[in-house]
Protein backbone atom coordinates (compact mmCIF):
# COMPACT_ATOMS: atom_id res chain seq x y z
CA UNK A 1 0.00 0.00 0.00
CA UNK A 2 1.43 3.53 -0.77
CA UNK A 3 2.71 4.91 2.06
CA UNK A 4 -0.22 7.97 1.34
CA UNK A 5 -2.79 6.61 0.35
CA UNK A 6 -6.23 7.53 1.65
CA UNK A 7 -7.07 4.34 2.88
CA UNK A 8 -3.87 4.06 4.47
CA UNK A 9 -4.14 7.85 6.03
CA UNK A 10 -7.15 7.16 8.06
CA UNK A 11 -5.89 4.28 9.34
CA UNK A 12 -2.91 5.32 10.50
CA UNK A 13 -4.89 8.58 12.24
CA UNK A 14 -7.56 6.13 13.46
CA UNK A 15 -5.07 4.16 15.51
CA UNK A 16 -2.61 7.06 16.39
CA UNK A 17 -6.17 8.91 18.12
CA UNK A 18 -6.99 5.35 19.57
CA UNK A 19 -4.26 4.66 21.38
CA UNK A 20 -3.81 8.23 22.48
CA UNK A 21 -6.93 8.65 23.58
CA UNK A 22 -6.69 5.23 25.52
CA UNK A 23 -3.66 6.75 27.18
CA UNK A 24 -5.57 10.11 28.34
CA UNK A 25 -8.22 8.76 29.49
CA UNK A 26 -7.00 5.63 31.73
CA UNK A 27 -4.56 8.70 33.04
CA UNK A 28 -7.52 11.38 34.01
CA UNK A 29 -9.27 7.89 35.73
CA UNK A 30 -6.51 6.36 37.83
CA UNK A 31 -5.47 9.42 39.24
CA UNK A 32 -8.86 11.39 39.36
CA UNK A 33 -9.49 10.33 43.23
CA UNK A 34 -5.89 11.41 44.68
CA UNK A 35 -7.14 14.90 42.66
CA UNK A 36 -10.20 15.13 43.77
CA UNK A 37 -8.43 14.82 47.38
CA UNK A 38 -6.06 17.34 46.51
CA UNK A 39 -8.88 19.71 45.44
CA UNK A 40 -10.67 19.17 49.06
CA UNK A 41 -7.18 20.33 50.70
CA UNK A 42 -6.87 23.36 48.49
CA UNK A 43 -10.68 24.66 49.38
CA UNK A 44 -9.83 23.79 53.06
CA UNK A 45 -6.81 25.56 53.03
CA UNK A 46 -8.51 28.35 51.56
CA UNK A 47 -11.21 28.73 53.67
CA UNK A 48 -8.95 28.84 56.73
CA UNK A 49 -6.77 31.59 54.79
CA UNK A 50 -9.81 33.86 54.15
CA UNK A 51 -10.84 33.26 58.03
CA UNK A 52 -7.30 34.14 58.87
CA UNK A 53 -7.06 30.49 61.22
CA UNK A 54 -4.72 29.20 58.56
CA UNK A 55 -1.02 27.86 60.19
CA UNK A 56 1.42 26.88 56.88
CA UNK A 57 2.95 24.59 60.14
CA UNK A 58 0.03 22.07 60.48
CA UNK A 59 -1.47 19.94 58.52
CA UNK A 60 -4.72 21.05 56.85
CA UNK A 61 -7.39 18.80 57.83
CA UNK A 62 -6.23 18.83 61.48
CA UNK A 63 -6.88 22.79 61.79
CA UNK A 64 -9.95 22.04 59.29
CA UNK A 65 -11.44 20.38 62.38
CA UNK A 66 -13.07 23.35 64.40
CA UNK A 67 -14.35 24.40 61.07
CA UNK A 68 -18.49 23.44 61.02
CA UNK A 69 -19.87 22.18 57.91
CA UNK A 70 -23.03 23.18 57.53
CA UNK A 71 -25.65 23.67 54.67
CA UNK A 72 -27.94 26.00 54.08
CA UNK A 73 -31.46 26.36 51.69
CA UNK A 74 -31.45 29.69 50.38
CA UNK A 75 -34.74 29.16 48.78
CA UNK A 76 -35.84 29.01 52.78
CA UNK A 77 -33.10 31.05 53.89
CA UNK A 78 -32.13 28.84 56.51
CA UNK A 79 -30.17 25.80 57.41
CA UNK A 80 -31.31 22.45 55.18
CA UNK A 81 -32.59 19.88 57.00
CA UNK A 82 -30.08 16.91 58.24
CA UNK A 83 -30.78 14.94 54.85
CA UNK A 84 -28.31 17.62 53.04
CA UNK A 85 -26.07 15.17 51.55
CA UNK A 86 -29.02 14.02 49.65
CA UNK A 87 -30.06 17.91 48.45
CA UNK A 88 -26.54 18.60 47.75
CA UNK A 89 -26.37 14.92 45.43
CA UNK A 90 -29.73 16.31 43.72
CA UNK A 91 -27.40 18.69 41.54
CA UNK A 92 -29.83 19.71 38.96
CA UNK A 93 -33.20 19.70 39.74
CA UNK A 94 -32.34 21.47 42.82
CA UNK A 95 -30.49 24.42 40.76
CA UNK A 96 -32.68 27.74 40.61
CA UNK A 97 -32.26 29.98 37.23
CA UNK A 98 -31.57 33.33 38.81
CA UNK A 99 -34.15 36.27 36.80
CA UNK A 100 -31.79 38.07 34.58
CA UNK A 101 -32.34 41.84 36.35
CA UNK A 102 -31.35 40.45 39.39
CA UNK A 103 -27.94 38.57 38.30
CA UNK A 104 -25.91 40.80 38.66
CA UNK A 105 -23.24 38.20 39.42
CA UNK A 106 -23.68 37.08 36.04
CA UNK A 107 -24.02 33.48 37.05
CA UNK A 108 -27.60 32.54 35.78
CA UNK A 109 -28.52 29.62 37.80
CA UNK A 110 -27.02 28.81 41.03
CA UNK A 111 -27.77 25.80 43.46
CA UNK A 112 -30.56 26.03 46.18
CA UNK A 113 -27.90 24.50 48.74
CA UNK A 114 -24.47 25.76 49.55
CA UNK A 115 -22.38 24.54 51.88
CA UNK A 116 -21.37 27.38 54.69
CA UNK A 117 -18.72 26.97 57.34
CA UNK A 118 -19.02 27.92 60.72
CA UNK A 119 -16.02 28.94 63.04
CA UNK A 120 -16.96 29.20 66.56
CA UNK A 121 -15.24 29.50 70.10
CA UNK A 122 -17.15 27.56 73.17
CA UNK A 123 -20.20 28.01 71.07
CA UNK A 124 -19.99 31.46 70.22
CA UNK A 125 -20.03 32.03 66.64
CA UNK A 126 -16.96 33.81 65.48
CA UNK A 127 -16.74 33.70 61.85
CA UNK A 128 -19.18 32.99 58.98
CA UNK A 129 -17.37 31.75 55.54
CA UNK A 130 -19.87 32.15 52.88
CA UNK A 131 -18.61 30.84 49.38
CA UNK A 132 -19.43 33.56 46.58
CA UNK A 133 -18.50 33.52 42.51
CA UNK A 134 -19.86 35.62 39.47
CA UNK A 135 -18.54 37.18 36.53
CA UNK A 136 -15.41 38.69 36.46
CA UNK A 137 -13.31 40.90 32.92
CA UNK A 138 -12.79 37.35 31.50
CA UNK A 139 -13.79 34.47 33.75
CA UNK A 140 -15.81 33.36 36.42
CA UNK A 141 -14.43 34.12 40.24
CA UNK A 142 -14.41 31.76 42.79
CA UNK A 143 -14.49 33.13 46.17
CA UNK A 144 -15.22 33.20 50.14
CA UNK A 145 -16.18 36.21 52.29
CA UNK A 146 -15.63 35.65 55.88
CA UNK A 147 -18.10 37.60 58.03
CA UNK A 148 -17.22 38.66 61.89
CA UNK A 149 -20.18 37.44 64.76
CA UNK A 150 -23.21 40.56 63.81
CA UNK A 151 -23.07 38.88 60.32
CA UNK A 152 -22.37 42.28 58.73
CA UNK A 153 -18.49 43.15 59.40
CA UNK A 154 -16.27 41.44 56.83
CA UNK A 155 -13.49 39.35 58.52
CA UNK A 156 -11.82 38.39 55.21
CA UNK A 157 -12.24 38.23 51.58
CA UNK A 158 -10.80 36.77 48.67
CA UNK A 159 -10.90 34.56 45.23
CA UNK A 160 -9.45 30.69 45.27
CA UNK A 161 -9.44 30.74 41.64
CA UNK A 162 -10.09 33.00 38.73
CA UNK A 163 -8.19 33.79 35.36
CA UNK A 164 -8.08 37.19 35.22
CA UNK A 165 -4.87 39.01 33.71
CA UNK A 166 -2.24 38.53 36.09
CA UNK A 167 -0.69 42.13 36.90
CA UNK A 168 -4.41 43.46 36.28
CA UNK A 169 -7.33 42.60 37.07
CA UNK A 170 -5.48 38.91 38.58
CA UNK A 171 -4.55 41.90 41.84
CA UNK A 172 -7.51 41.14 43.14
CA UNK A 173 -5.41 38.33 44.69
CA UNK A 174 -2.85 41.27 46.10
CA UNK A 175 -2.27 40.96 49.89
CA UNK A 176 -2.47 44.89 50.40
CA UNK A 177 -5.76 44.97 48.02
CA UNK A 178 -6.89 41.98 50.11
CA UNK A 179 -6.22 43.52 53.86
CA UNK A 180 -8.43 46.35 52.55
CA UNK A 181 -11.86 44.27 53.30
CA UNK A 182 -11.32 43.51 56.88
CA UNK A 183 -13.60 45.97 58.93
CA UNK A 184 -16.25 46.91 56.32
CA UNK A 185 -19.57 46.40 56.51
CA UNK A 186 -21.97 44.43 54.16
CA UNK A 187 -24.85 45.89 55.68
CA UNK A 188 -26.19 49.38 56.61
CA UNK A 189 -29.04 49.82 59.39
CA UNK A 190 -31.56 48.79 57.40
CA UNK A 191 -30.73 45.66 56.13
CA UNK A 192 -29.64 46.93 52.20
CA UNK A 193 -26.25 45.84 50.76
CA UNK A 194 -24.07 48.34 50.46
CA UNK A 195 -20.21 46.82 49.87
CA UNK A 196 -19.11 48.29 46.63
CA UNK A 197 -15.75 48.17 44.77
CA UNK A 198 -15.10 51.72 44.31
CA UNK A 199 -13.33 53.39 41.40
CA UNK A 200 -9.65 55.42 42.78
CA UNK A 201 -9.40 55.43 46.99
CA UNK A 202 -11.92 55.74 49.28
CA UNK A 203 -12.14 59.29 51.70
CA UNK A 204 -12.21 58.28 54.87
CA UNK A 205 -13.98 61.16 56.14
CA UNK A 206 -17.16 59.52 54.02
CA UNK A 207 -20.05 58.47 55.56
CA UNK A 208 -19.95 55.38 53.61
CA UNK A 209 -16.32 54.93 54.01
CA UNK A 210 -16.68 52.16 56.03
CA UNK A 211 -19.18 50.32 52.94
CA UNK A 212 -16.25 51.22 50.06
CA UNK A 213 -13.11 49.46 48.88
CA UNK A 214 -10.52 51.51 47.00
CA UNK A 215 -10.54 50.10 43.08
CA UNK A 216 -7.37 48.86 41.88
CA UNK A 217 -5.70 50.52 38.86
CA UNK A 218 -6.24 48.57 35.14
CA UNK A 219 -8.82 46.58 37.03
CA UNK A 220 -11.79 48.48 36.96
CA UNK A 221 -13.92 45.74 35.28
CA UNK A 222 -12.68 43.03 37.29
CA UNK A 223 -13.46 45.25 40.02
CA UNK A 224 -16.81 45.95 39.28
CA UNK A 225 -17.40 42.33 38.56
CA UNK A 226 -16.10 41.63 42.40
CA UNK A 227 -18.72 44.14 43.53
CA UNK A 228 -21.58 42.90 41.54
CA UNK A 229 -21.27 39.64 42.70
CA UNK A 230 -20.93 40.60 46.22
CA UNK A 231 -24.14 42.52 45.69
CA UNK A 232 -25.59 39.57 44.40
CA UNK A 233 -24.62 36.81 46.90
CA UNK A 234 -25.36 39.17 49.87
CA UNK A 235 -28.21 40.32 48.46
CA UNK A 236 -32.44 38.60 49.26
CA UNK A 237 -31.36 36.76 46.12
CA UNK A 238 -28.16 35.26 47.73
CA UNK A 239 -27.71 34.48 51.96
CA UNK A 240 -29.00 38.00 52.78
CA UNK A 241 -32.72 36.25 54.03
CA UNK A 242 -30.29 33.52 55.37
CA UNK A 243 -28.09 35.96 57.48
CA UNK A 244 -31.46 37.51 58.97
CA UNK A 245 -32.76 34.20 60.15
CA UNK A 246 -29.61 33.44 61.83
CA UNK A 247 -29.64 37.24 63.47
CA UNK A 248 -33.35 36.53 64.85
CA UNK A 249 -32.77 33.31 66.14
CA UNK A 250 -29.66 34.49 67.99
CA UNK A 251 -32.08 37.04 69.35
CA UNK A 252 -34.28 34.58 70.94
CA UNK A 253 -31.62 32.61 72.22
CA UNK A 254 -30.18 35.26 74.29
CA UNK B 1 26.45 10.36 12.08
CA UNK B 2 26.92 11.79 15.21
CA UNK B 3 27.86 9.93 18.28
CA UNK B 4 25.34 9.39 21.28
CA UNK B 5 27.34 11.40 23.53
CA UNK B 6 27.47 14.38 20.53
CA UNK B 7 23.40 14.34 20.50
CA UNK B 8 23.38 14.32 24.38
CA UNK B 9 25.39 16.94 25.33
CA UNK B 10 25.45 19.39 22.08
CA UNK B 11 22.05 20.94 23.22
CA UNK B 12 23.57 22.29 26.69
CA UNK B 13 25.43 25.07 24.82
CA UNK B 14 26.87 24.24 21.30
CA UNK B 15 23.03 23.97 19.71
CA UNK B 16 20.86 25.49 23.46
CA UNK B 17 17.23 25.60 22.06
CA UNK B 18 16.98 28.66 24.20
CA UNK B 19 20.21 30.80 23.62
CA UNK B 20 20.52 29.64 19.87
CA UNK B 21 17.17 28.76 18.58
CA UNK B 22 15.56 31.09 20.63
CA UNK B 23 12.30 28.80 20.98
CA UNK B 24 10.19 28.56 24.10
CA UNK B 25 11.14 31.41 25.31
CA UNK B 26 7.26 31.54 26.29
CA UNK B 27 7.32 29.37 29.29
CA UNK B 28 10.70 30.53 29.86
CA UNK B 29 9.38 34.04 30.96
CA UNK B 30 6.44 32.41 32.35
CA UNK B 31 8.00 30.18 34.59
CA UNK B 32 11.10 31.32 36.09
CA UNK B 33 9.90 33.48 38.82
CA UNK B 34 10.85 30.82 41.63
CA UNK B 35 12.99 27.73 41.37
CA UNK B 36 10.65 25.25 42.57
CA UNK B 37 8.32 25.76 39.06
CA UNK B 38 11.63 26.03 37.41
CA UNK B 39 12.55 22.31 38.62
CA UNK B 40 8.64 21.16 37.56
CA UNK B 41 8.23 22.68 34.21
CA UNK B 42 12.26 21.32 33.37
CA UNK B 43 11.73 18.15 34.16
CA UNK B 44 7.89 18.35 32.17
CA UNK B 45 9.41 19.77 29.53
CA UNK B 46 12.82 17.34 29.05
CA UNK B 47 9.83 13.84 29.74
CA UNK B 48 7.88 15.48 27.10
CA UNK B 49 10.60 15.84 24.56
CA UNK B 50 12.19 12.95 25.05
CA UNK B 51 9.32 10.42 25.25
CA UNK B 52 7.47 12.07 22.37
CA UNK B 53 11.05 11.96 20.49
CA UNK B 54 10.79 8.55 21.19
CA UNK B 55 7.33 7.46 20.25
CA UNK B 56 7.72 9.74 17.27
CA UNK B 57 10.72 8.20 15.89
CA UNK B 58 9.04 5.15 16.52
CA UNK B 59 6.45 4.97 14.36
CA UNK B 60 8.31 7.40 11.30
CA UNK B 61 8.35 5.04 9.02
CA UNK B 62 4.61 5.07 9.40
CA UNK B 63 3.19 8.28 9.59
CA UNK B 64 2.09 9.51 6.23
CA UNK B 65 4.59 12.77 4.98
CA UNK B 66 0.78 14.26 4.41
CA UNK B 67 -0.59 14.37 8.42
CA UNK B 68 3.09 13.67 10.08
CA UNK B 69 2.81 17.09 11.86
CA UNK B 70 -1.00 16.32 13.47
CA UNK B 71 0.23 13.15 14.15
CA UNK B 72 3.31 14.97 16.07
CA UNK B 73 1.05 16.93 17.58
CA UNK B 74 -1.45 14.20 19.11
CA UNK B 75 1.37 12.46 20.47
CA UNK B 76 2.78 15.30 22.08
CA UNK B 77 -0.35 16.20 23.36
CA UNK B 78 -1.28 12.48 24.59
CA UNK B 79 2.24 13.19 26.74
CA UNK B 80 1.82 16.93 27.88
CA UNK B 81 -2.11 15.71 29.47
CA UNK B 82 -0.23 12.53 31.31
CA UNK B 83 2.49 14.88 32.59
CA UNK B 84 -0.27 17.60 33.61
CA UNK B 85 -2.53 14.83 35.83
CA UNK B 86 0.48 13.53 37.08
CA UNK B 87 1.28 17.06 38.58
CA UNK B 88 -2.09 17.49 39.61
CA UNK B 89 -1.89 14.24 41.65
CA UNK B 90 1.03 14.29 43.06
CA UNK B 91 2.01 18.47 42.93
CA UNK B 92 -0.61 20.28 43.32
CA UNK B 93 0.75 23.30 44.61
CA UNK B 94 3.10 23.68 41.76
CA UNK B 95 0.09 22.35 38.83
CA UNK B 96 -1.45 25.52 40.85
CA UNK B 97 1.30 27.55 39.77
CA UNK B 98 2.10 26.82 36.73
CA UNK B 99 -1.34 26.54 35.69
CA UNK B 100 -1.65 27.11 32.09
CA UNK B 101 1.93 26.66 31.17
CA UNK B 102 1.99 22.95 31.81
CA UNK B 103 -0.84 22.99 29.25
CA UNK B 104 1.34 24.88 26.52
CA UNK B 105 4.21 22.98 26.65
CA UNK B 106 2.03 21.19 23.63
CA UNK B 107 2.86 24.20 21.84
CA UNK B 108 6.67 24.86 22.85
CA UNK B 109 8.47 24.90 19.61
CA UNK B 110 11.05 22.53 21.35
CA UNK B 111 9.00 20.05 21.63
CA UNK B 112 8.01 19.76 18.04
CA UNK B 113 10.88 21.53 16.42
CA UNK B 114 12.97 18.11 17.74
CA UNK B 115 9.94 15.44 16.62
CA UNK B 116 10.43 17.00 13.10
CA UNK B 117 14.03 18.38 12.53
CA UNK B 118 15.79 15.06 14.40
CA UNK B 119 13.33 12.13 15.51
CA UNK B 120 11.51 11.92 12.06
CA UNK B 121 14.77 11.25 10.50
CA UNK B 122 16.70 8.93 13.40
CA UNK B 123 15.83 5.78 14.71
CA UNK B 124 14.24 6.06 18.61
CA UNK B 125 17.08 5.83 20.86
CA UNK B 126 19.09 8.33 19.40
CA UNK B 127 16.04 10.71 19.26
CA UNK B 128 15.19 9.79 22.94
CA UNK B 129 18.93 10.88 23.77
CA UNK B 130 18.14 13.92 22.05
CA UNK B 131 15.06 14.78 23.22
CA UNK B 132 16.65 14.61 27.08
CA UNK B 133 19.42 16.51 25.75
CA UNK B 134 17.43 19.33 24.15
CA UNK B 135 15.37 19.56 27.17
CA UNK B 136 18.27 19.85 29.45
CA UNK B 137 19.56 22.51 27.42
CA UNK B 138 16.08 24.20 28.47
CA UNK B 139 16.25 23.76 32.21
CA UNK B 140 19.51 24.93 32.10
CA UNK B 141 18.65 28.31 30.94
CA UNK B 142 15.80 28.02 33.11
CA UNK B 143 17.42 27.13 36.31
CA UNK B 144 19.72 30.02 35.44
CA UNK B 145 16.81 32.09 35.15
CA UNK B 146 15.13 31.19 38.10
CA UNK B 147 18.57 31.48 40.32
CA UNK B 148 18.61 35.11 39.35
CA UNK B 149 15.16 35.98 39.72
CA UNK B 150 14.19 34.20 42.77
CA UNK B 151 17.44 35.56 44.49
CA UNK B 152 17.29 39.12 43.56
CA UNK B 153 13.68 39.53 43.26
CA UNK B 154 12.45 37.74 46.62
CA UNK B 155 16.19 36.78 48.51
CA UNK B 156 15.23 33.46 48.29
CA UNK B 157 16.51 29.79 46.74
CA UNK B 158 13.53 27.20 46.70
CA UNK B 159 11.66 29.06 49.50
CA UNK B 160 14.61 29.28 52.08
CA UNK B 161 15.63 32.88 52.29
CA UNK B 162 19.26 33.65 51.54
CA UNK B 163 18.95 37.64 51.64
CA UNK B 164 16.75 38.30 54.42
CA UNK B 165 14.57 40.97 53.39
CA UNK B 166 13.87 44.60 54.51
CA UNK B 167 10.49 43.98 54.96
CA UNK B 168 11.17 41.17 57.07
CA UNK B 169 14.07 43.41 59.39
CA UNK B 170 16.49 41.72 57.01
CA UNK B 171 18.83 44.39 54.96
CA UNK B 172 17.89 43.50 51.35
CA UNK B 173 16.00 45.19 49.40
CA UNK B 174 14.22 42.98 47.19
CA UNK B 175 14.63 44.20 42.94
CA UNK B 176 10.69 44.18 41.73
CA UNK B 177 11.20 43.86 38.05
CA UNK B 178 12.59 40.30 38.58
CA UNK B 179 9.61 39.30 39.75
CA UNK B 180 7.70 40.11 36.55
CA UNK B 181 8.16 38.22 33.22
CA UNK B 182 9.38 40.86 31.27
CA UNK B 183 12.82 40.71 33.61
CA UNK B 184 13.29 36.84 32.07
CA UNK B 185 14.12 38.67 28.30
CA UNK B 186 16.82 41.11 29.78
CA UNK B 187 18.16 38.08 31.10
CA UNK B 188 17.70 35.82 28.18
CA UNK B 189 19.31 38.84 26.52
CA UNK B 190 22.33 38.99 28.71
CA UNK B 191 23.02 34.98 28.46
CA UNK B 192 22.64 34.91 24.47
CA UNK B 193 25.32 37.62 24.59
CA UNK B 194 27.62 35.38 27.03
CA UNK B 195 27.43 32.66 24.73
CA UNK B 196 28.25 33.94 21.77
CA UNK B 197 30.76 35.99 23.11
CA UNK B 198 32.57 32.74 24.06
CA UNK B 199 31.64 30.70 21.29
CA UNK B 200 31.53 33.64 18.04
CA UNK B 201 30.03 31.13 15.34
CA UNK B 202 26.68 31.26 16.80
CA UNK B 203 26.25 34.66 15.91
CA UNK B 204 24.07 34.87 12.78
CA UNK B 205 25.32 36.45 9.74
CA UNK B 206 24.31 40.19 8.78
CA UNK B 207 22.44 40.69 5.61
Amino acid sequence: MARDSTTRLLGVAFIICLVCAVLVSTTAVMFKERQAHNREIEKKRNILQIANLFDPGRPVEEQFKKVQVRVVDLELGRFAAADYPAALAGGEQTRYNIPPDKDSAGIKTRPRYMEVYLVSDQGRLQQIVLPVYGKGLWSTMYGFIALGPDLSTVTGFGFYEHGETPGLGGEIDNPAWRAKWPGKMVYDQSGNVRITVIKGAVDSGSPDARHRIDGISGATLTARGVGNLLTYWMGENGYSMFLQTMRTSREKTK
Amino acid sequence: MSTSREVLLNPLVLKNPITLQILGICSALATTSKLETVTAMALSVTLVTAFSSFFISLIRRQIPGSIRIIVQMTIIATLVIIVDQLLKAYAFSISKQLSVFVGLIITNCIVLGRAEAFAMKNPPLPSFLDGIGNGLGYSMVLFVLGFFRELLGSGKLFGYTILPLTTDGGWYLPNGLLMLPPSAFFLIGLIVWAVRTWKPDQVEKEG
